[in-house]
């Protein structure tokens, strides 16, 4: 009888899959029966639970990526309803349906949602963006960082390598060897530390190299999509400004 | 080091300012004394380019060469991005992918506009005093006044936005306001140039021009 009283809603998913990384992608619908504050992880534990598409066939659960579930991981990155997002921060309740999820297809799809964001990992090794304190003795304490700068540092280590800013930019492809915003931002924090800045040549060398900061076409697409709300276009103003120096000093033999 | 992109980015962006940006403003303003001065002021400053010490070198280190590393350049970083205008809905995106359609159509408009002026100059067809009449016969025919139009606002464009996206690129506007600023007069630039190359057209489609031209030939008929 309790059926009778309640209205059965549910939430429908319109889903890209893909079984290999090489297979070609295809879609799937999904009708899951609504809950209150769902958000779109809740919804894909609901097919995991039921894998049954809309039309009631039977398929393979749908993969995807997710790990903290409170946007600081970045691993549940993915195109929501055409907006590279984090699929843990986006509610149900604040979506149009159909929902459609995408993988964010920038980078290699091993799996449905599931991507490999190793090139972010790769580019952040390759700008060095950590700060060499190891030692055969103790070292002693750095230089102190000036509170105004620590305020403003601090929201480019906000940063989650989630991927959103590359699948956003125009010039990361196939066609570019664009490292992305991300990788340019961590040179500018990293740089901008009192014991990092002795080797900040290093990062703005590597940023000086094939596919570095000279890939970016100033679409601004990456501070408008950031979820961490990161100013990522002023980091690469900045570190233009820092890379263009640097050429002109070593051009001098400064 | 071989092979950086990073140095042929840097010198594409620097090219296109300096000379290419320096370049298109005076030829705005030498064709705007066709509208504010008729066909002698014009002529007069026509003149005065030609007066200029080593014109032979200045054309070729300071347009032919810097035009064409930034254009085959430029047609290499155009085929290098993609176009997400339709997932991404902002102004700055829209400049960014009308950034690169401008340069293509600037990059033909040039070498067409080349070819019907400065070539037909070094190929003794006209001389440099019957420039005014020849932009006379292409600006009077409706089609060309049209794809003259759409190349000079495609060039203008493309310099303006250019501007803007070198004042980044080589970190003089860094933060969000000196970036919106900047924009803001690079929008004006390219209203104003936009305006001195149309209102130019629109006077070479005066009589005068024409008159100008047969005098000229008259000239040298006699002489």
């Amino acid at each position: 009888m309790a059926e009778t009283t309640v209205a059965t809603k549910s939430v429908k998913f319109i889903i890209t899959r893909q079984d290999t990384p090489d297979s070609k992608p295809y879609t799937e619908e999904f009708e899951v029966p609504y809950r209150a504050n769902m958000n779109v992880i809740s919804g894909l534990m609901e097919i995991q639970r039921n894998p049954k598409k809309a039309d009631g066939a039977s398929t393979a659960p749908v993969c995807w990526d997710s790990n903290c579930l409170e946007e600081v991981c970045g691993a549940c990155s993915m195109v929501i309803n055409g907006k590279p997002r984090q699929a843990c921060s986006a509610l149900i309740d604040k979506l149009e349906q159909p929902i459609r999820l995408e993988p964010m297809s920038t980078f290699p799809v091993v799996r449905d949602l599931v991507i490999n964001r190793e090139r972010m990992f790769g580019a952040l090794k390759r700008v060095k963006a950590w700060i060499p304190i190891d030692g055969t003795y103790d070292l002693g304490p750095g230089p102190r960082m000036a509170e105004t700068k620590r305020q403003w540092a601090y929201e480019l280590s906000k940063c989650m390598t989630c991927g959103v800013c590359l699948e956003a930019c125009p010039n990361v492809n196939d066609r570019n060897s664009f490292i992305g915003p991300a990788a340019i931002s961590q040179v500018r924090l990293f740089n901008a530390h009192p014991t990092g800045e002795m080797n900040k040549e290093e990062r703005l060398d590597a940023l000086m190299t094939d596919g570095g900061i000279e890939g970016c076409g100033n679409s601004q697409n990456c501070v408008r999509a950031c979820p961490k709300g990161i100013p990522l276009t002023t980091s690469i103003a900045a570190i233009n400004k820092d890379t263009t120096k640097h050429l002109f000093k070593k051009w001098l033999g400064m | 080091m071989k092979g950086n992109s990073y140095f042929s980015r840097k010198l594409h962006s620097l090219l296109g300012i300096i000379p290419l940006g320096g370049f298109i403003v005076v030829h705005g303003l030498t064709n705007y004394q066709a509208f504010e001065r008729g066909p002698e002021g014009f002529s007069n400053g026509v003149h005065f380019i030609n007066s200029l010490p080593v014109i032979p070198l200045l054309e070729i280190f300071g347009i032919y060469l810097p035009l064409l590393f930034h254009g085959i350049y430029g047609l290499y970083v155009a085929y290098q991005s993609n176009t997400n205008t339709g997932r991404f809905k902002y102004g700055r995106n829209w400049a960014f992918t009308a950034q690169r359609v401008t340069g293509v159509l600037t990059f033909v408009f040039v070498f067409w506009h080349v070819y019907q002026t400065r070539i037909q100059v070094y190929l003794g067809h006209i001389t440099h005093e019957e420039l005014g009449s020849t932009m006379n016969l292409i600006a009077s025919n409706p089609t060309y006044f049209v794809l003259y139009v759409i190349g000079v606002l495609a060039a203008v464009f493309h310099f303006s936005n250019g501007l803007w996206a070198f004042l980044i690129s080589w970190g003089i506007t860094i933060g969000p306001k000196a970036q919106r600023i900047s924009s803001y007069i690079c929008m004006g630039i390219f209203v104003i140039v936009s305006a001195l190359f149309i209102l130019s057209l629109v006077a070479f489609r005066g009589d005068e021009f024409k008159e100008a031209a047969s005098a000229v030939l008259t000239l040298t008929n006699i002489g």
